[in-house]
């Protein structure tokens, strides 16, 4: 029995937030922001150089072959530094689908690629989990027609994969849709509104069989965004307390008022106990499929509404400099609020963990 | 992450599990107030006896004598909460840890094997009504007559002293020195003349806590542990015992699962409580919190278990866990409505009522053990390194 990270995961926790903290600080951050990509190369080739495009990926298709628990170390990295780059999507999301539903051939194509950081995957599944009105996506005849709202990863992908109003998983090439680019409050991500008319798709051929692989790439998606947030929060927490011991009011240092000490102690108190139900969640994803379901959503509801907490209380201990771009920790609240809604929002993911306990 | 037990932990689990399934019908109930009585003690001889109960007190205080085992104490805490048997004691969680720390080769001997055993019951004066928080301020005092300490003054918050066989208790001996360096940890017998214990009844309308006055209270002087003017240090040794046991995280999913039960059993106008949206949602958000402290738990016991200290982790735990079964008592008391309310005996009471004596108690519990706001003192200035207030002047004006 141990509850924690084994050597391993701390050496690849190590090298990949040190690559980040020596290749993105607060500048690189901006200067994706105000640009019209939110995907900076040199950032994104780094990170593959680390193993980080093929977490996911078996050795075969030249991958590194981690499991959900190193994925979710690495979403809490990025998190932490709010890496512009490709990750829940393309690095996560994608290769899941195509392993667990994709043909010999639609692996064989495209997984060394994703792996090899030479091809960027978007993802959109709205349709089952937040479909709006309107036109969704429709199959027929091996094309697809109709918009996908809110495809993830979106700058610099080659390719795109869709779910359809039925549950089933096609891929698109990223050369036949027309790309909406969405502009969310965080520019260090990108989203998009896909449309397509009689688009050439390849279905997964796992995903007309059983839901399952859609299941897996959400709930596994899910706790990637639970895990941004929970290195975005603790970021938005270190900054504070050492604002607070460095800023000065009526000749003390703001961190020896009982008040903004309380609320720094506040913000520890809920994002602690969240970096062990994120390692479970994200373990379970890979090693404990009975609670892989509801982990996830309940890791996404609460680090969503932990989240939110923090990047609130964070912003006021640093007073009306918390407000400015000039201090730039608006990027982590942004990130943390946008987590917040993508593949469902808390009331959502709680209202599925309900049914999955079979309680309503 | 490993989840699973070796052979040696699943076997010592089996070993538990057929002592419950051979003797649990000899348990007492797991949770009684008041002295033990004789099959709460013949319970507790049994399991020294087995190992389950005083484990790793040395066999010469009465102990099992067994080496210190995180996994082994978790898996029978896990296998008698799910026997619903009552667990074993080690005598008095604060007290009996300090002797045998810090207490000589006579005290040890004469006060931890009737403790182990539950026939030497202890209670703690440490509060007073000037001194809750900023308890080293007490003023409570001892003189040294002779041979003897003579005892002043008055402690608050005594649990248990209407039941209890002797007192651990702090005082001050040298009034001059600054408020740490002037106290002393004495203990004595409850029977000692001059005590005076006045149950104290709190708003749930039982007294489990008391007043106790003393009045020229004559103690032996060598019925000290530590040295004269170190208590302070020795009860710092105590509080840290007592704070690991607050906020247990099992015990709050045993409670979550007793509101989905209600929630499954109780409804309004025809709908199951569990049905309607609101308090559905509510009870999946206190579950998402709830989920988050027992893997924390998970966490910290691997860490004391690979000799780590957990840290932050372990600084939250009284702050969080208290204030989660609070929240959960509350949300029990919501979803029953206007039954949530009954009390005492009153025709149609819910789980005898319980839900609302956890709401009040839970209170008590945020408050007791360090407040709140002391915990949050403690985790901004201990875990976060945030400056200490500065303090005021007092020789000024």
């Amino acid at each position: 029995m141990d509850f924690g990270l084994s050597e391993e995961q701390r050496m690849l926790q190590d090298s990949v937030t040190g690559y980040l903290a020596a290749h993105c600080e607060l500048q690189v951050v901006r200067d994706a922001a105000e640009s019209a990509e939110a995907q900076v190369p040199a950032l994104a080739a780094g990170l593959m150089e680390l193993g980080v495009t093929g977490i996911l990926i078996p050795g075969e298709y030249g991958g590194v072959n981690m499991g959900g628990l190193e994925a979710a170390l690495v979403a809490e990295a990025l998190g932490y530094f709010a890496a512009p780059v490709a990750y829940v999507a393309s690095s996560v999301m994608a290769p899941l689908a195509l392993q667990r539903a994709g043909s010999p051939a639609q692996k064989e194509e495209w997984l060394p690629q994703l792996a090899a950081g030479e091809c960027v995957a978007g993802v959109g599944v709205t349709e089952q989990i937040g479909r709006r009105q309107g036109d969704g996506v429709q199959a027929s005849g091996g094309r697809l027609s109709g918009e996908a709202l809110f495809v993830l990863d979106v700058d610099g992908a080659d390719l795109f994969f869709l779910a359809d109003q039925q549950g089933l998983l096609y891929v698109v090439a990223a050369a036949d849709v027309e790309i909406t680019r969405l502009r969310t409050i965080d520019r260090t991500r990108s989203v998009a509104a896909i449309s397509m008319q009689d688009t050439p798709a390849q279905v997964l051929p796992g995903s007309s069989e059983s839901p399952q692989a859609l299941h897996e790439c959400i709930a596994m998606g899910r706790v990637m965004l639970a895990a941004d947030t929970l290195g975005a929060a603790q970021k938005m927490l270190d900054d504070s307390v050492a604002y607070a011991k460095e800023r000065k009011q009526f000749e003390r240092v703001i961190g020896s008022f009982q008040a903004v000490k309380h609320m720094c102690a506040e913000m520890a108190a809920e994002l602690e106990p969240c970096r062990a139900l994120v390692w479970y969640a994200a373990h379970a994803q890979s090693a404990v499929p009975a609670d892989a379901q509801l982990m996830a959503c309940q890791t996404k509801a609460h680090l969503a509404e932990v989240g939110r907490m923090v990047a609130r209380t964070a912003t006021e201990v640093h007073g009306g400099m918390g407000m400015t771009d000039l201090l730039g920790l608006h990027y982590w609240f942004k990130r943390i609020g946008v987590n917040r809604q993508l593949l469902g929002a808390p009331e959502l993911v709680r209202e599925e963990a309900a049914q999955v306990q079979g309680w309503c | 992450m490993d989840l699973t037990y070796s052979e040696e932990y699943a076997a010592f689990r089996d070993e538990v599990r057929a002592f419950l399934a051979q003797h649990g019908h000899e348990s007492p109930p797991p949770f009684q107030r008041g002295r033990p009585d004789a099959q709460a003690v013949a319970w507790q001889q049994k399991l020294i006896e087995h190992g389950y109960a005083a484990r790793t007190i040395p066999k010469q205080y009465g102990g099992y004598g067994a080496a210190p085992d995180i996994l082994q104490s978790h898996i029978i805490t896990e296998e008698f909460a799910r026997a619903n048997a009552r667990m074993g004691h080690n005598g008095d969680n604060r007290l009996v840890p300090t002797v045998l720390e810090l207490g000589t080769e006579e005290q040890k001997a004469w006060l931890v094997p009737p403790s182990v055993r539950g026939e030497m019951n202890w209670c703690q004066g440490y509060s007073e009504p000037g001194s809750g928080s900023d308890l080293a301020s007490l003023s409570t005092r001892a003189e040294l007559d002779g041979d003897e300490w003579v005892i002043n003054g008055q402690k608050i918050w005594t649990s248990g002293a209407q039941h209890a066989d002797m007192m651990f208790c702090l005082v001050r001996t040298e009034p001059d020195a600054p408020k740490h360096n002037g106290i002393s940890y004495l203990i004595f017998s409850m029977d000692t003349p001059g005590i005076d214990v006045r149950p104290l009844v709190t708003m749930t309308g039982e007294a489990i806590f008391n007043e106790v006055f003393f009045t020229d209270v004559r103690v032996p002087k060598e019925q000290i542990i530590g040295r004269r003017g170190e208590g302070w240090f020795v009860a710092n040794n105590t509080l840290k015992h007592e704070r690991g046991g607050l906020g247990d995280p099992n015990e709050a999913e045993t409670r979550f699962n007793d509101i989905v039960g209600i929630m499954q059993r109780e409804s309004i106008d025809g709908q199951r409580l569990i049905d309607n949206p609101v308090l559905r949602d509510r009870l999946l958000t206190l579950q998402g919190r709830m989920l988050a402290m027992k893997y924390n738990g998970m966490r910290v016991l691997s860490e004391y278990i690979k000799g780590q200290e957990p840290g932050m982790a372990r600084w939250i735990v009284k702050l969080q866990g208290c204030e989660l079964n609070h929240q959960m008592a509350a949300m029990a008391i919501d979803a029953l409505g206007e039954l949530g309310v009954l009390y005492d005996d009153s025709p149609h009471l819910r789980d005898e009522g319980r839900w609302q004596q956890r709401y009040m108690l839970d209170l008590g519990l945020i408050i007791g053990g360090g407040t709140a706001q002391i915990q949050k003192n403690m985790i901004g200035e201990r875990a976060l390194g945030l400056p200490k207030e500065p303090k005021l002047n007092t020789k000024q004006g």
